[in-house]
């Protein structure tokens, strides 16, 4: 396949699995908490690294996990403490990015680990980091990777699509049933540490933040259903994707921030042209509601 | 100070200066509850930053930050506008507008430094802070805006407070909520975009929520929070730029939210109203007392049953 299509394959990757975690993020008003996961992995990333001195992915998933759920963690012990959840989730981030930029910026500099990288990504050295498959095929590890991350996830929301459902639309509802909340919260903290950090090392941070939210957020306005609204939002990573590399190609600019760029378009004209809640529908339609 | 060249002390008095107007007008946003609304704007500054440096074509700090206020205001004005025209909450508008509009700065940021003579320009220093890069001229703009905002905090104390706490009774009293919250968000701004060259945009919300939050743990009341987080914030700005002073190149803004950090855990612990030693001796208190009566209350019992 082209260098281009490998990027662009890499990207969609990315779209669809951030598409699928991110409506139910934004189902569950965990939007901001995607924010911190996605800054405090990189404290994950950095210890694994000075841990283990390799940059393999297994050791990368593993120490972002737990600095995801330690995020989360904290996070809820200090609402839990008084404090209140935005300010909480503000002081407990900030805290472990800068902790893990210092640990770079002094320990580790110069080595294969660098802060503009985690920031910013390196989508433009993917395709040439190649992985030999067993039947001979050879692809970039990092397509490799994030592909077995979106199976894992389709088969984690699949499997229990009937409870994220229900958590996400109706927590006390999901809690009155017997339904483990809790362990079910935590277990979806875990899967956007997953999504973020097989994200992060192709497409950086930012990106990770933009199509974790914005394509979520973009189907939410076309859509009633979760399914649909699923599928929309990785539809709308995809197409992001294609847009924002064609704009960076055009420009030769950075491929990861024209991406979220993308995003932020694809947003734009949803909510400006969406049939039910968009702007000019908002304008055509009678100011008196009619009565159902 | 030994060690220290007279820029660097230029450098330091403005960061204090910064960290406690960063610190007063975070008690602002906490009490607003919009900690995280600083994080989205200062993510949303960036593009504006670039912009300025490209209108001017070299790094004039003014038309910087008219640029990066001018930017933060459009992402403020698109959050507002996206949470009251669809069905989208604000946590998720505010998510969209910092990583979209951080994208587009990352965007231009490329576009920029590959123009010639930007690489020496330090806008990289714009992500995550570099003090050192300021110059004396940075300074003395960066100081006179912060003390600005100081003023227009500490010079309406009383309308601050009434707005905060009771805004439908300030209202009743003629003060204009939209006006206290216009002045609100272009203290926000203002304090944000001084802040962004010296922190850097990623880590300026820090310096504004986690000095409000550790205040919190030692007093109720109003004013000594502002007062302990001004210091707080400003000790953070001062400890983390000397820290970031000397060692070669350390990026300053990191230093800054470690120190930041420790203070909160300090406080955290030993806070002297809502700590948790004091909290936890609260508790025993409660429990003995809680304790005694019913044992009263047993013995009772036990004494009808045997009589």
């Amino acid at each position: 396949m082209s260098y281009a299509g490998w990027i662009i394959l890499t990207a969609s990757l990315v779209g669809i699995s951030c598409g699928i975690v991110g409506s139910l993020l934004l189902l569950r008003r965990m939007a901001m908490m995607a924010d911190a996961i996605s800054h405090t992995v990189l404290l994950g990333i950095v210890t694994a690294y000075l841990l283990t001195r390799e940059l393999s992915g297994v050791h990368m998933l593993i120490g972002a996990v737990i600095a995801g759920l330690l995020t989360a963690l904290l996070v809820q012990w200090l609402h839990s403490m008084g404090v209140q959840q935005e300010a909480s989730i503000g002081v407990v981030f900030t805290s472990l990015f800068a902790i893990g930029v210092v640990l770079i910026a002094t320990r580790v500099g110069n080595a294969h680990l660098d802060v503009q990288h985690t920031l910013m990504g390196e989508i433009t050295f993917i395709p040439w980091e190649r992985v030999e498959l067993p039947w001979g095929a050879d692809i970039p590890e990092a397509v490799l990777m994030l592909s077995i991350v979106l199976v894992v996830i389709l088969a984690v929301v699949i499997g229990l699509y009937k409870e994220w459902k229900i958590t996400a639309f109706d927590p006390a509802l999901a809690a009155s049933l017997g339904l483990p909340v809790t362990l079910l919260h935590y277990v979806f903290v875990s899967m956007v540490s997953v999504t973020t950090v097989a994200s992060f090392d192709a497409v950086g941070a930012i990106l990770v933040v933009a199509m974790l939210i914005t394509p979520a957020a973009s189907a939410y306005l076309w859509t009633d259903r979760l399914a649909v609204m699923m599928a929309l939002s990785g539809l709308f990573g995809i197409l992001s994707a294609i847009s924002g590399y064609s704009i960076a190609v055009w420009l030769d600019t950075s491929i990861s921030g024209s991406m979220a760029f993308a995003t932020g378009l694809v947003f734009l004209l949803s909510l400006i042209a969406s049939p039910r809640h968009g702007l000019v529908a908002r304008l055509l339609r009678p100011s008196v509601p009619p009565s159902p | 100070m030994t060690g220290l060249s007279p820029n660097a002390v230029w450098v330091l008095c403005s960061t204090l200066i910064l960290g406690t107007a960063s610190g007063i007008i975070g008690c602002f946003a906490y009490w607003k509850r919009q900690s995280l609304m600083s994080d989205a704007l200062s993510h949303a500054a960036l593009p504006g930053v670039i912009i300025g440096f490209v209108l001017v074509g070299e790094k004039h700090l003014p038309v910087m930050i008219g640029g990066a206020a001018i930017s933060a205001l459009v992402g403020a004005w698109f959050i507002h506008l996206i949470r009251s025209s669809s069905r989208i909450k604000e946590d998720a508008a505010m998510g969209i507008i910092l990583s979209v509009f951080f994208g587009f700065g990352i965007m231009l940021l490329s576009l920029v430094n590959r123009m010639a003579g930007a690489g020496q320009s330090g806008l990289d220093s714009f992500i995550f802070g570099q003090a050192a890069a300021m110059v004396v001229k940075d300074v003395r703009v960066m100081s006179g805006l912060a003390l600005f905002v100081l003023l227009i905090a500490l010079l309406a104390y009383k309308e601050w407070k009434l707005h905060l706490f009771d805004p439908a009774f300030a209202q009743g009293l003629g003060l204009s909520n939209r006006f206290m919250n216009s002045v609100y968000l272009m203290c926000l701004v203002l304090v944000i975009v001084i802040g962004i060259q010296a922190v850097g945009v990623i880590l300026m919300a820090a310096l504004l929520i986690i000095p409000a939050v550790s205040a919190r743990y030692w007093t109720h009341s109003f004013g000594w929070m502002l007062i302990l987080s001004a210091l707080f914030g400003g000790g953070s700005g001062a400890i983390g730029t000397l820290l970031s002073v000397y060692g070669k190149g350390w990026p300053t803004g990191p230093f800054i939210v470690i120190s930041a950090a420790c203070l909160f855990l300090i406080s955290l612990t030993l806070g002297s109203s809502k700590g948790l030693i004091i909290m936890a001796i609260q508790q025993y208190r409660q429990r003995r007392l809680l304790h005694q009566p019913r044992i009263r209350e047993q013995s009772a019992m036990e004494r009808g049953r045997s009589a």
